[in-house]
C-alpha cells in the first residue's frame, strides 16, 4: 500500500552547481540517487536524452540498469534527484511514455489472449469503467500486426513462444503510441526473426521523430542497432553517440574495477549519513 | 458444538422422498428452505465472483487470513455491545466488528511483509493464527462471563445456514449486486493490475486503490458469509470456483462469469442437499459440492483437464514410437540395400512403455509393417514413410548443428520431440535454409523422388 513516490525530491545541494536542461528534451534525469535499503545502486546519475534517437543503456548484471528505468518510471523511489519529461514530472506525460517490461516480469499463464495484452495499452486513454470499444481493440490489432503478431491475436499469452511474447508487449507499448519509450531488455531471449522484427520497429519509431531506450545485454551489437549509448554501472560511467562513447577504455571501465565503484560509493553514502545525521 | 450441526429438516430422520427433492431444488420446498437456498446460491456467486479476481491477484490466502481475523472483532463488538445495552447478538453490532478485525488482520499481513523480512505466507500464518487465538480466547471469557445469549456466537466458525433469514438473503442479494457491478465495471481495472502491476502503475493506474477495492470485496464477501458457511470455509468458496473454472477456459471474462456461475451453483445444490439431508451441516456440504465440481473439472475439462492432457502426451508418445520404428527400420534397410527384418523386441523404445507396443500394432494395422515370426520389415508404403521420418529427422538435426548459435532459445523445445511435430512447411523451410548454407546433411534420403518414380 505504498504511494507513488513524488518525482520532485530535489536534493538540496548540487542542483544550483549543475547546467540546466532543455526542455525539448524527452528524458532528463538529474544527480539520480537510489538506494535499497542504504545500499546504493544508482548513484548522481546525470543523463540527457537527444529526441528521436535509439539509445542502449549497458552496463554489467546489477548496475542498476532496470532500477534506472523503473526510476524514470516511477515504480522505485529515488533517495534523490529529479527526473523530467519534456522539462516536465512524469505525471504530466505518462500518456507519452510507453513501457515494455522484463518478459519475466509476468506470469504468461494469465487467462488473456494476446490481443487482451495489446488492448491493456489503450486503457489509459480509455479511462475508467469502460470497456475497450471497437475503436481501441482495432488500434491494439494494428499494433499486434505491426509487429508480426496479427494471426496469432485470438491466442492464450502462455501458448506463444517467448519471442511472440516479447513481440505482444512491444505492440502494447506501440497501441499506446507514445513519444518515448523505455524498454527492459527486448532482445533477451528472443529468436533471430523476432530480433529482427523487433529492430525494424525500433527503427520506424526512431524515422517518425520517437525516442526508445532499451537497456540491452548484447555489446556486440550496441553500434549496429543503436544511436547512442549510456555505459552505467551504478553511475554514468559516459554517454553520448555510440562512435564517441563506446569505446574499449570506457568498456573496461564499465564492466572492470566494479568492486572499487562499489566501495567508494558506499562510503561516500556513509560520510553522507554521517554528515546528515 | 450442536447448533452448527443442525440442518432445517433436523426432524425429518429418514431419506428425503422424490417429491422433497424436487421441491427443494426449485425453491418450493416452504418458506425456509426457499430462504436458505437462495441465501447460499447468492453468497457463491458473489465468492465466485470477487474470489477470481483475489485469485489472480494472487490474494487468494489473504482472504483466508481475513476471515480468521474476524473472530476477535466478532467477540469484541459482542462484549462493546452488551456493555452498551445493545442486542448483543444482532448482526448490525457484530457484523461491523468481524469487518474491522477483518481489514485489521489483512493490514498487518501487510505491515508484515512490508517492514520485516518474513514473506507473505509467513506473515499470513502468524496473522491468521495469532488473531483465530484470540478470538477463541475471548469466546471462551464471554461463556465464561454472565453474558445472556452469548451461546451462538461460534456459530460463526462453522456457520449455520439453517438459521437464515429474509433479511440474510436480502444482504446477500445485496451483495451479489455489488460484486457484479463490480466485476462489470472494473474489469479492466482489475486485470490490468492482476497481470502486470508494474506496468499498470506507469499507465497512471492507482494500484494500492484498486487493492483496496478488491480486498473490500473480499471482506464483504467474507462477512456477510461468515454466518453462512463460517469463517473456517468461507476461503474455499473464494477460491475454488474461480480454480474450476480455470480450467475450462483461458478467456478472463468467461472465467469470471464461470467461477460465480460454479460458486452459485455450489450454494444452491449444497444448500438444498444439507436441506434434505438431516443432521448435514450446510457450509461444509456447499463447500464440499464446490469441491466436487473443481475435482470434476480438473479431471475432464476439455483442453487442460488432466485426462486430456494425458490423452495429449500419450499421443505424442505413441506417434514418437512409430517413428521410431519406421527409423529404425529404414536406416537399417538403407545400409542394406533391401528389406530387412529386425526382431521386433529389438524395437520397443524404453522409456516409450505402452505406446512402442501400440506403435506395432499401428503400424502394422495402416500396412507400414509386415511381421513375420518375430521380425519386422518396411512394406513398399512404410519404406516411403519411413524414407521421409528419416530426412526430418537428418534435416533437423543438422539444422539444430549449423544454427547453435540460433538453437538455445529453442532448446526447451526438447531437440528429440521436436523432429515429431514439425509441419510440412517447417520441413520445407528448415531445407531452404540449409540449403542457402550449403549445409544440407549427406545421403538425405528423397521420398518425394520416388514417388515422383513411381509414376508413369
Amino acid at each position: 500500500m505504498s504511494t507513488l513516490p513524488s518525482h520532485e525530491r530535489v536534493s538540496p545541494r548540487d542542483l544550483s552547481a549543475r547546467p540546466e536542461h532543455s526542455p525539448d528534451s524527452p528524458l532528463s534525469i538529474h544527480a539520480l540517487t537510489v538506494a535499497y535499503q542504504r545500499k546504493p545502486v544508482l548513484w548522481d546519475v546525470e543523463f540527457e536524452a537527444p529526441g528521436a534517437r535509439l539509445i542502449a543503456i549497458v552496463g554489467p548484471n546489477g548496475a542498476g540498469k532496470s532500477t534506472l528505468i523503473k526510476a524514470c518510471l516511477g515504480l522505485v523511489a529515488p533517495a534523490a534527484g529529479r527526473v523530467e519529461f519534456w522539462g516536465g514530472p512524469y505525471r504530466r506525460s505518462r500518456i507519452r511514455v510507453g513501457y515494455v517490461p522484463q518478459r519475466e516480469s509476468v506470469d504468461w499463464d494469465f487467462p488473456v489472449s494476446a490481443l487482451d495484452v495489446a488492448a491493456m495499452g489503450r486503457y489509459a486513454l480509455i479511462g475508467w469503467c469502460r470497456p475497450v470499444s471497437r475503436a481501441h481493440k482495432r488500434a491494439a490489432m494494428d499494433a499486434l500486426e505491426y509487429v508480426g503478431m496479427g494471426e496469432l491475436s485470438k491466442r492464450q499469452i502462455s501458448q506463444l513462444s517467448g519471442g511472440q511474447q516479447q513481440r505482444v508487449f512491444l505492440a502494447r507499448a506501440l497501441a499506446q503510441d507514445a513519444d518515448l519509450y523505455f524498454m527492459d531488455e527486448p532482445f533477451a531471449g528472443v529468436d533471430a526473426a523476432t530480433e529482427r522484427a523487433i529492430i525494424e520497429v525500433l527503427r520506424s519509431l526512431r524515422a517518425k521523430g520517437k525516442t526508445v531506450i532499451c537497456v540491452h545485454h548484447d555489446l556486440q551489437t550496441v553500434p549496429e542497432y543503436f544511436d547512442d549509448v549510456m555505459l552505467l554501472n551504478m553511475r554514468v560511467v559516459a554517454s553520448g553517440p555510440v562512435g564517441d562513447v563506446f569505446t574499449r577504455e570506457n568498456l573496461v571501465a564499465t564492466y572492470g574495477g566494479r568492486l572499487t565503484l562499489l566501495d567508494e560509493a558506499s562510503e561516500a553514502l556513509a560520510r553522507a549519513a554521517r554528515g546528515g545525521g | 458444538m450442536n447448533a452448527p450441526l443442525a440442518s432445517i429438516s433436523d426432524a425429518a430422520s429418514q431419506a428425503p422422498t422424490l417429491t422433497e427433492i424436487v421441491r427443494t431444488l426449485t425453491l418450493t420446498a416452504g418458506f425456509n428452505a426457499k430462504v436458505v437456498v437462495l441465501s447460499a446460491a447468492l453468497l457463491g456467486i458473489s465468492a465466485g465472483l470477487v474470489g477470481c479476481f483475489a485469485l489472480l491477484r494472487k490474494r487468494a490466502l489473504m482472504g483466508d487470513a481475513l476471515a480468521h481475523a474476524t473472530l476477535p472483532g466478532i467477540a469484541l463488538a459482542f462484549i462493546i455491545g452488551a456493555a452498551f445495552g445493545l442486542e448483543a447478538r444482532s448482526l448490525a453490532v457484530l457484523l461491523p466488528g468481524a469487518a474491522i478485525a477483518g481489514i485489521a488482520g489483512v493490514v498487518c499481513v501487510q505491515l508484515l511483509v512490508h517492514h520485516t523480512r518474513l514473506r507473505e505466507d509467513a506473515a499470513i500464518g502468524i496473522v491468521l493464527s495469532g488473531f483465530f487465538g484470540l478470538g477463541v480466547a475471548l469466546l471462551s471469557y464471554i461463556q465464561g462471563g454472565n453474558y445472556a445469549d452469548a451461546g451462538g456466537l461460534n456459530t460463526f466458525i462453522y456457520g449455520q445456514t439453517a438459521a437464515m433469514l429474509p433479511r440474510d438473503a436480502a444482504l446477500m442479494g445485496a451483495v451479489a449486486l455489488l460484486t457484479i457491478l463490480a466485476s462489470v465495471l472494473f474489469h479492466k481495472e482489475f486485470a490490468i493490475v492482476a497481470f502486470n502491476e508494474d506496468y499498470a502503475r506507469t499507465q497512471g493506474w492507482p494500484v494500492p486503490r484498486l487493492d483496496l477495492l478488491m480486498m473490500g470485496l473480499v471482506v464483504l464477501v467474507t462477512v456477510v458469509g461468515l454466518q453462512a458457511v463460517g469463517l473456517l470455509l468461507i476461503v474455499a468458496l473464494l477460491i475454488i470456483p474461480a480454480a474450476a473454472a480455470s480450467f475450462w477456459t483461458r478467456r478472463l471474462r468467461t472465467m469470471v462469469i464461470l467461477s460465480g456461475c460454479i460458486g452459485g451453483f455450489s450454494g444452491y445444490l449444497g444448500a438444498s442437499v444439507s436441506a434434505l439431508t438431516p443432521r448435514m451441516p450446510a457450509g461444509a456440504v456447499i463447500v464440499l459440492t464446490g469441491g466436487v465440481v473443481f475435482l470434476l473439472s480438473m479431471l475432464f475439462a476439455p483442453q487442460r483437464g488432466l485426462l486430456a492432457e494425458q490423452i495429449r502426451t500419450f499421443a505424442l508418445r505413441r506417434r514418437v514410437a512409430r517413428e521410431h520404428w519406421l527409423r529404425r527400420l529404414y536406416e537399417a534397410q538403407d545400409r542394406g540395400g533391401a528389406p530387412v527384418s529386425i526382431p521386433t523386441h529389438d524395437l520397443v523404445s524404453r522409456g516409450l512403455g505402452l505406446g512402442s507396443v501400440l506403435a506395432r500394432v499401428d503400424l502394422r494395422l495402416s500396412g507400414l509393417i509386415e511381421v513375420s515370426g518375430a521380425g519386422a520389415s518396411l512394406t513398399e508404403r512404410g519404406t516411403r514413410e519411413g524414407a521421409r521420418v528419416t530426412r526430418n529427422h537428418r534435416l533437423w538435426e543438422q539444422y539444430l548443428m549449423t544454427y547453435a548459435d540460433l538453437a538455445p532459445s529453442h532448446v526447451d523445445l526438447s531437440a528429440d520431440l521436436v523432429e515429431h511435430v514439425l509441419s510440412p512447411e517447417l520441413i520445407d523451410e528448415l531445407e531452404t535454409a540449409l540449403r542457402e548454407r550449403k549445409a544440407l546433411p549427406e545421403r538425405l534420403p528423397d521420398h518425394t523422388e520416388r514417388e515422383a518414380g513411381g509414376r508413369p
